[in-house]
């Protein structure tokens, strides 16, 4: 889960890591009073889950009401990369002389955790050659007094990055992220702030983290899907590809793609394919109108096909779907499911490459 | 580097520990690997020690459990939230490998596992995997039996579906499988696919291998590097998931996700190529791969 600045700043501020004063709006009136406490000029900025927000020109520094009032017209509902922008952050315009780089994350190839910083704030990281890498063990007491070093920091501010860090590694440690990162950290008079704030917490540890369950914003569908014990990705084409298994879902949408086919959705119902897990994927699926035509690919191994087939067949009669379902299920039976399906608009194939052509087919006429 | 092959072969003789038997996936599983011939000597769960599953005995603990069986193998089909402790009793009262089925594990407690497990000297496979299986030997795992069959290639994977799908394709064409084994979906493999081939790189018996990776990570990038760095001699065909993939989405693996260019298929598909590995499309492009790359 990846959080939004806002609310990453929240935790860093629980945790003792300064960032500008700021406050979160949706509305126009409540940006205009946020600047006016907070004094012109302000910085305005997109709280988005994506990345490369100033690229996209969706963080921008405001001197006057006028400007302010422009921008949050322009941004207010604009969408970046697919993701509606609802909320805005206005925060005070910090001052500073440097700007830092500094992250700890899940080294996923070295199985354990590591830090980067970087006298180069503010850019990209990948393009940034002058880096220190640290490998980290949060189990353990850390010392952060080489990074310090190699940053040149003397005196106080050496003290208050040593500090910042180690507050930064408590952050990751305890709430279970993946990723917390600050560019730019800047400098000014010796103290850090955190200008910006990116933390992606561990999806799987939030059973534990009562506290951070507010953050998750999950669609309705989302949460019907992992209610279900599902794992549901919306995109934005009109084939919805159902199937079973992280990795076998990804190929089929592979090969869809190659065949110049646009997917709705992934929906991945789990290893174990049963007729329960079919009729439910297929009752999501009738809840996102863009969807004319259905793919499904089904490894059954121990499943019976004919089964399956019968699911369809019920999702037709009991009107949850109308569209045509193009079908690969692998699994004992499949003559029988080839005739329980003759008469309804779905149909069976061998091959997953047949049945992507057929659906490429369909939905273009 | 534990020998993973010896413990595999002596699996049916020592015995096989089922952590969470009474559970519905762990029941159902339990019989399907018997009937595969797996030799299971004994279950845990917690609270119903002295009952038993189909005549296997139930204990409270894996602990409790070594005192009747010298089973050195356990697989563990118990909640995410309790693996932690299921795997520290395991791990910490004699089980040399540790086949982790259970999706959702936490990764601070992966990273506790991989540790003591590294301490013991003893072997976990997963979290998030469908297991390991040595097609007529053993099968420890939610595999189906259908797509595998006795032969000379080795197949690791971080998916389970596609696992099956490509060992079935590659039945299909004459390639059976000396190993198949899938690492996890995780961010986190406690045997991850260096590990594998480390366990492989002098087995005489196998004649080629197929990895089935997917995006996230650079797990694949690190192996085409390892198999530069140490002139990996077998042949080597892959197939990586995920090339249409949005970025900063998960794709139903905890682990499939790409950040930036961090994970993308191409910069897998890139490596692989300086490695000489070629890269199927589809997956049923793996076996005629692979036949040109074995005939070669």
């Amino acid at each position: 889960m990846r959080l939004l600045e806002h609310q990453a700043k929240t935790l860093f501020n629980e945790y003792g890591i300064s960032t500008p004063k700021g406050y979160v709006v949706n509305n126009k009136s409540d940006a205009i009073a946020s600047a006016e406490k907070l004094g012109y000029p302000v910085v305005l900025k997109a709280q988005l889950r994506v990345g490369g927000r100033g690229k996209a020109g969706v963080v921008v520094i405001c001197k006057d009401r006028d400007t302010l009032e422009k921008e949050y017209a322009r941004l207010y509902g604009m969408t970046v990369q697919g993701e509606k922008i609802e909320r805005l952050l206005v925060e005070a315009f910090t001052k500073h002389n440097k700007e830092y780089y500094i992250s700890i994350f899940l080294n996923r190839s070295k199985r354990s955790y590591s830090l980067i910083a970087s006298s180069e704030g503010g850019v990209e990281i990948e393009s940034v050659k002058d880096k220190i890498v640290m490998d980290l063990d949060l189990e353990d007491t850390i010392d952060i007094s080489k990074v310090a070093n190699a940053l040149n920091l003397i005196g106080k501010s050496y003290d208050n990055f040593i500090d910042l860090v180690s507050r930064l590694a408590r952050l990751v440690y305890e709430k279970e992220a993946e990723l917390a990162e600050i560019n730019p950290l800047v400098m000014s008079d010796s103290s850090f702030i955190a200008l910006d704030a990116k933390v992606i917490i561990d999806d799987n540890a939030l059973f534990r983290h009562e506290e951070l369950k507010e953050y998750e914003e999950l669609s309705s569908l989302e949460v019907e899907a992992k209610r279900s014990g599902f794992s549901l990705v919306e995109l934005e084409g009109d084939i919805a590809v159902i199937g079973n298994g992280a990795g076998l879902v990804m190929s089929t949408l592979d090969m869809l793609s190659d065949a110049n086919g646009k997917p709705a959705c992934f929906l991945d119902v789990g290893g174990t394919a049963t007729t329960e897990t079919v009729y439910k994927a297929l009752t999501l699926i009738s809840k996102m109108p863009r969807v004319k035509a259905i793919l499904v690919n089904l490894f059954g191994g121990i499943v019976r096909t004919s089964v399956v087939a019968e699911a369809i067949v019920k999702a037709y009669n009991d009107k949850v779907i109308n569209v045509p379902l193009f079908a690969r299920i692998l699994g004992a039976e499949s003559d029988k499911a080839r005739e329980i399906l003759s008469n309804s608009n779905a149909k069976m194939y061998d091959s997953v490459e047949d049945a992507i052509s057929e659906v490429v087919k369909s939905v273009r006429r | 580097m534990m020998d993973l092959f010896k413990i595999l072969q002596d699996g049916n003789e020592n015995g096989v520990i089922v952590q969470g038997i009474t559970g519905k996936f762990g029941s159902r599983h339990t019989t399907l690997m018997q009937e595969y011939g797996t030799n299971i000597t004994a279950g845990v769960t917690p609270g119903k020690g002295g009952q038993d599953f189909d005549g296997v005995p139930i204990f409270n603990s894996v602990k409790e459990a070594r005192k009747d069986t010298k089973a050195e193998i356990s697989i563990a089909f118990v909640p995410a939230a309790h693996f932690l402790n299921a795997a520290i009793d395991a791990l910490e009262n004699g089980i040399k490998l540790l086949v982790a089925i259970p999706e959702h594990v936490p990764i601070k407690d992966s990273l506790k596992i991989l540790n003591l497990a590294k301490k013991k000297g003893a072997m976990v496979i997963g979290p998030n995997t469908p297991g390991v299986i040595i097609p007529d030997l053993i099968k420890l795992g939610i595999m189906p039996a259908m797509p595998f069959a006795y032969g000379k290639t080795a197949v690791f994977s971080r998916s389970g579906t596609l696992m099956y799908e490509i060992s079935y394709r590659l039945k299909l064409a004459g390639f059976g499988q000396r190993i198949a084994l899938g690492i996890g979906g995780d961010p986190i493999n406690c045997t991850n696919l260096i590990e594998c081939f480390d366990i492989i790189r002098d087995d005489k018996e196998i004649d080629s291998v197929v990895i089935v990776g997917e995006i996230g990570g650079d797990a694949e990038e690190q192996l085409a590097q390892y198999i530069i760095d140490t002139s990996f001699d077998k042949p080597v065909v892959a197939y990586i998931a995920g090339r249409s993939a949005p970025k900063e989405k998960r794709m139903g693996h905890a682990g499939a996700i790409i950040y930036g260019s961090f994970g993308s298929a191409e910069s897998k598909i890139n490596m692989f190529a300086k490695a000489d590995i070629p890269v199927a499309k589809r997956p049923a492009e793996v076996p005629t791969l692979l036949s040109k790359k074995l005939s070669r």
